[in-house]
């Protein structure tokens, strides 16, 4: 019965609660030893970038929420190498760690997928 | 490679109001139209600003439910989020219930498809 | 199996259509649903990207969203002129469904990826 989940995020980090809602998500998945992926792609590469004070605009601190994944059993944290390098940014600019993956080989990674949610 | 017109099981996501946009609307009919081919739909579970569905005067979940026998599902922490009690379920419209994160994961777990309606 | 993906939003509001197609695999399927069928109205700018996808994703659309706007699959748009004395770009091929053709859409694609 086991299906394999997929969450995407392709929003910047300003959608108040939905990027937290999503990642809830994504943990309670985790939570039924269920295989869970996470990918970033266009804006939402934005989500894990370095040096952000999202405090200083009234709005919620994400990075730790992206820490926390480390705790669980999240089978990968993928972020497409093209969205990075639209935006000026390398993997280094990441606050956590992401392995990077092609736009071109995003088509066989959602085809292999059960459910895919994006947030 | 399944044909499609065996009997397929879903579980379907509702991410909107009912008055923000269409989705909830194309969500209706496509349920109706599923269950019209003799597919199964397992579960209906309402997230983020779905939620609002469970407290609208829309007849239209109402009368799914009682025809259909659908599984309404509001999330009760994206409830609470939004400052809608747990504690007020008899002020829920008919058919719909309270339930955690895990009650999504079971019905995609279920299905064979999970759509998701409402960005 | 091949994927299914789901476009309701406006192209005028977002860049979902494009940004699915950009990552689209050879034979997945893409439903424009709700907003998202206005990809299909004159002047929506989104008669290249159709067009570059024709022959490698099938693109569906929801004909009673379309038909609730007022719109035809016929869209002169569709067939946008050509630079000068050229003859118009052919129209890419838009499938028209009904809810049942949705359903049926998603029996036969996993998954189903609605892009926002």
């Amino acid at each position: 019965m086991g299906k394999k989940f997929l969450f995407i995020l392709r929003r910047s980090p300003q959608q108040g609660a939905r990027v937290r809602e999503t990642l809830d998500m994504l943990l309670t998945v985790a939570a039924f030893d269920q295989p869970v992926m996470l990918l970033f792609l266009d804006d939402g590469v934005y989500q894990i970038k370095r040096g952000q004070s999202p405090e200083s605009v009234g709005l919620p601190a994400v990075a730790p929420t992206f820490e926390a994944l480390a705790l669980y059993d999240v089978e990968a944290v993928l972020v497409e190498r093209e969205s990075l390098a639209e935006r000026g940014l390398t993997e280094s600019d990441l606050v956590i760690p992401a392995e990077a993956i092609a736009r071109a080989e995003i088509a066989a990674l959602v085809a292999d997928q059960d459910v895919v949610v994006t947030g | 490679m399944e044909r499609f017109f065996s009997s397929m099981k879903y579980a379907i996501q509702i991410n909107s109001a009912p008055v923000q946009s269409q989705s909830v609307h194309s969500a209706q009919q496509f349920i109706k139209a599923a269950l019209a081919e003799g597919h199964e739909i397992i579960r209906v579970f309402f997230y983020h600003d779905g939620i609002y569905n469970g407290f609208a005067v829309d007849a239209a979940w109402p009368a799914l439910a009682r025809q259909h026998g659908l599984d309404l599902v509001l999330c009760v922490s994206a409830a609470e989020r939004r400052g809608m009690a747990a504690g007020a379920s008899a002020e829920l419209a008919e058919g719909f219930r309270f339930g955690g994160l895990a009650q999504w994961v079971d019905a995609a777990l279920k299905a064979d498809r999970t759509l998701v309606f409402g960005g | 199996m091949a994927a299914l993906h789901l476009i309701s939003r406006s192209p005028a509001d977002s860049r979902a259509l494009e940004q699915c197609l950009a990552r689209a695999g050879e034979g997945d399927a893409v439903l424009l649903i709700e907003d998202g069928v206005y990809a299909a109205a004159e002047g929506s700018g989104s008669g290249e990207i159709l067009r570059a996808a024709t022959g490698r994703v099938m693109v569906y659309v929801l004909m009673p969203d379309l038909e609730a706007r007022g719109l035809d699959i016929g869209s002169p748009c569709l067939r946008a002129a050509g630079a000068n004395n050229s003859p118009p770009s052919p129209a890419p091929a838009l499938h028209p469904v009904d809810y049942r053709g949705f359903v049926n859409l998603t029996a036969s694609h996993r998954p189903v990826v609605s892009w926002f």
